[in-house]
């Protein structure tokens, strides 16, 4: 009894009870949730991990250029635990990615950004957008060669604007060379700014998703059908089921993360790339560079066509395009399940589109990926077909021909 | 649908089980976290004993070293000091005179003179009240600090007075006897300090 | 019902380990590829727990390449604790000024004369074996050949035009190749440790985490057993 009492106290000052009960006890979430769904609390996951470690690297790192590599030695070589603090850190950055990707995955095959979910997926592309400038600053810190010389190449985008192209490209670094100045601001953004708006994106995120409910595997609102007390017959209480259900998958997830992180932090040269182990040097660029893996299907599409200013753009407009996908389904149904056969060949074909271009991305583009055909026009045909998917997506969605969804959902896990 | 023949003891059987399993993985998650607060290998290299030649300090008079950021004292003790350190009218106003708060020497400096040798007196140069760093008064001045001083370190922030022992006086803020570090003699004019001489060539 | 949803879970599971392992092994094979440079690189023989080796190589590497290199990061004392070196030992024969057991192996000699003397200032090699690998250093310490027309007379098969002369050149004439081989494995052995000092120690911790995370889903896949059993 002391303790409602104690509870009640404070549920009239503060909506503890009410706020646990609106979002985790009695959030009706679809009982069919496969393990497709696991990837959003395991990014949750990763990013405590990223904040943790992160604040904690920031007490022993020093950003200015003579003192940036040294300070990221003094964690690897003298700090108590600091190599682990650091490798969880950096394989934190590449797993945020990994899930992020698989996460988006599940959007697209399950429909979970159609109505009425238009919102939480545009702040989910807000997320990705943060996290892939948050990545990027947080590569330039250890200041070594690739720090330095992908910053390089990032950077001299800038320089693709007609006109004012050259001021911006000063504006950005701050210098008229990549130099401390550069690394003083990017450090304020990677530690301070980006991840205030992280957490505030990641907030809203979540109170949109609760406010029109979870998507399912079978693409069926589970509101369409409520019992007498407006409780959705498909649905369960996120609290307890997907609670304990989720802490299975974390459990599963960190056995991975820890496995990588301890017995393989480099990831075979792409989680921390070789030319990165020495220290930045303004005048040699290292003979192979490449960006780290999850930023190479972009950098793949920007060589792919052969123009400066409109690999730019094709760039850019290959992550705007995903913005547009709420608008670009015109299916009745949401899940790839129920829709024709040219949507799930279209999914497949982007899906292995893009991992090629990921592949593109590090290789030399005259090099071959298969007799006669070079890596150059392997990542022009998948840059195609890339912007091909959105092209037609609209045409196909509304005339293929689609089967009907279920009226009632069953437990598949 | 959700059935409701909810087995409790079973499930709060395994909530147990989970949340203490889980609890011994949040204390080993934190042990990178707390450890690393520790200080570094640079700032243990910063605190590696310090090696020192008194051969050259005069009798009555003080030197400085610094060790781990902090001043160290060693003032050469005439005779004639020795023996006023040893007189009831400066020992009857010390809180400590015998050196019995076993924090503030180590044991082999754990007499009347605080020392190895009565000669050479050793001390970290930090009041124990709130850490300023003492001054050296060695003259006998009872007009400015009283009758029974006979020599000392007057403590400028808040007034602590210490003899030349670095024992505290009595109705001063100081509560402990200054600081004896580690030390031990190489040879004997050379002090090493940050160490206790237990190595092969440490015993003096 | 529940053994055919947990078989469909493993079934699914199974693909996605397959497809993970698959980019990864692909990964693995481009990466050797990447860093191949058209020269066929020699095994190091890599051991990290042979003490004897590590010792054998931080010997050599204080004689033979700190004159110009220097291991930065590592301080002296991780000698006395990482290598099981008397301290006395490494006090009188690896510490060459009047520097302490806990200074960092750093050199005296400026860059600029390395400039001079050398062309380039000669690196760090701390990591070494990590921005290169174990494999190259192994197989440029073998890869020295003679070459009048280089300014020191030698040439290396694996870093051509290198400006560093064969410092070894002496050792290797009066050691049979089976012992200059050995030799240097050694050091290449403790310019591997150098690169990653705690990595012995790291997996040791990581294999309990593993353990111990094994240990945790067992009362986890229970309580959501417990759980979904009534969910239908």
């Amino acid at each position: 009894m002391s303790k409602n009492t104690l509870m009640g106290w404070v549920d009239k000052r503060f909506p503890a009870t009410k706020m646990f009960k609106e979002h985790m006890s009695e959030y009706y979430a679809p009982k069919n949730l496969n393990f497709w769904y696991f990837f959003g609390v395991f990014s949750m996951i990763v990013l405590v991990n990223q904040l943790l470690t992160g604040i904690w690297l920031t007490m022993f790192y020093e950003p200015s250029a003579d003192g940036a590599f040294d300070a990221v030695q003094y964690i690897m070589y003298d700090v108590e635990y600091g190599a682990i603090l650091r490798y969880l850190h950096s394989t934190g950055a590449s797993a945020f990615f990994v899930v992020v990707y698989l996460h988006m995955f599940r959007g697209l095959m399950y429909g979970s950004y159609k109505p009425p979910r238009e919102l939480v997926w545009i702040i989910g592309m807000f997320i990705y957008l943060v996290l892939m400038a948050e990545a990027f600053f947080g590569y330039l810190l250890p200041w070594g060669q690739m720090s330095y010389w992908g910053a390089q190449v990032i950077f001299n985008l800038a320089s693709a604007i007609p006109v004012y192209g050259a001021d911006l490209l000063d504006w950005v670094r701050g210098d008229f060379l990549i130099s401390g100045a550069t690394l003083n601001r990017y450090f304020a953004l990677h530690v301070v700014a980006l991840p205030v708006i992280l957490l505030g994106l990641v907030v809203a995120h979540i109170i949109a998703l609760h406010e029109v409910g979870s998507n399912n595997p079978d693409g069926v609102e589970i509101k369409a059908n409520k019992d007498e007390n407006g409780i959705p017959r498909d649905g369960i209480p996120f609290h307890p089921y997907y609670s304990v259900h989720d802490l299975q998958g974390i459990v599963l997830f960190l056995f991975v993360f820890i496995a990588v992180t301890f017995f393989f932090p480099d990831g075979g040269g792409y989680f921390l790339e070789k030319p990165n182990f020495e220290p930045a040097n303004g005048l040699k660029t290292p003979e192979h560079i490449a960006p780290v893996w999850y930023f190479t299907p972009f950098y793949a599409i920007l060589r792919a066509v052969p123009d400066k200013l409109l690999g730019v753009v094709a760039m850019g407009g290959a992550i705007a395009c995903l913005f547009l996908l709420p608008w670009l389904d015109r299916s009745p149904v949401k899940s790839m399940r129920y829709k024709g056969f040219l949507s799930k060949v279209g999914l497949t074909v982007f899906c292995v589109c893009f991992v090629i271009l990921g592949f593109c991305g590090v290789k030399s583009p005259d090099a071959y990926f298969l007799p006669g055909l070079t890596w150059k026009i392997t990542g022009q045909i998948c840059t195609v077909l890339y912007f091909l998917w959105f092209i037609t997506m609209p045409f196909i969605s509304k005339a293929e021909k689609t089967t009907t969804p279920p009226t009632r959902l069953t437990v598949s896990h | 649908m959700i059935r409701d023949d909810v087995n409790h003891g079973r499930r709060r059987l395994f909530i147990g089980l989970t949340a203490a399993t889980g609890a011994v993985g949040a204390v080993g998650a934190a042990v990178p976290f707390v450890g690393s607060w520790m200080p570094s290998a640079k700032a243990r290299a910063a605190g590696a004993p310090v090696t020192v030649d008194i051969s050259k300090l005069a009798p009555g008079q003080k030197m400085t070293v610094e060790w781990r950021g902090k001043p160290v004292w060693i003032v050469r003790r005439t005779p004639e000091i020795l023996e006023t350190l040893k007189t009831d009218a400066l020992e009857s106003h010390l809180r400590d005179p015998m050196s019995e708060q076993i924090t503030q020497q180590p044991t082999y400096a754990q007499n009347e003179v605080r020392a190895i040798k009565d000669e050479y007196l050793i001390l970290v140069g930090i009041c124990t009240h709130l850490g300023c760093s003492p001054l050296f008064k060695p003259e006998v001045d009872t007009a400015e600090f009283g009758d029974n001083w006979f020599g000392g370190f007057y403590c400028p922030c808040h007034g602590s007075k210490f003899d030349l022992a670095g024992r505290v006086f009595q109705g001063v803020p100081a509560p402990l006897n200054l600081e004896v570090p580690p030390h031990y003699y190489v040879s004997d004019s050379v002090v090493t300090i940050g160490e206790d001489g237990t190595s092969a060539e440490g015993a003096a | 019902m529940e053994k055919s949803m947990k078989k469909t879970l493993i079934s699914k599971l199974q693909v996605i380990c397959g497809v993970v392992g698959l980019a990864f092994g692909l990964a693995a094979t481009q990466s050797q590829a990447a860093g191949g440079h058209n020269v066929d690189l020699q095994k190091a023989p890599i051991n990290l727990e042979d003490k004897a080796s590590l010792q054998r190589g931080a010997r050599l590497f204080t004689d033979y390449c700190m004159g110009c290199h220097s291991v930065n990061y590592i301080r002296y004392e991780r000698l006395t604790t990482d290598l099981s070196i008397p301290e006395e030992l490494v006090k009188q024969e690896f510490i060459f000024n009047d520097k302490d057991i806990f200074a960092q192996m750093r050199i005296s000699t400026p860059a600029e004369y390395g400039k001079k003397w050398f062309g380039t200032t000669p690196p760090d090699l701390t990591l070494a074996t990590r921005w290169r690998s174990p494999d190259w250093v192994y197989s440029y310490l073998l890869g020295f050949y003679e070459d009048s027309s280089r300014p020191y007379g030698v040439n290396n098969s694996v870093f051509p035009n290198v400006g560093m002369p064969h410092i070894m050149a002496n050792m290797q004439a009066s050691v049979s190749d089976e012992e200059f081989k050995s030799a240097m494995g050694d050091l290449t052995n403790f310019l591997t440790y150098t690169a990653d000092p705690d990595k012995l120690e790291r997996e040791n911790i990581g294999r309990w985490i593993l353990i111990f995370l094994a240990i945790l889903f067992i009362p986890v896949w229970f309580l959501n057993r417990e759980y979904w059993k009534n969910v239908h």
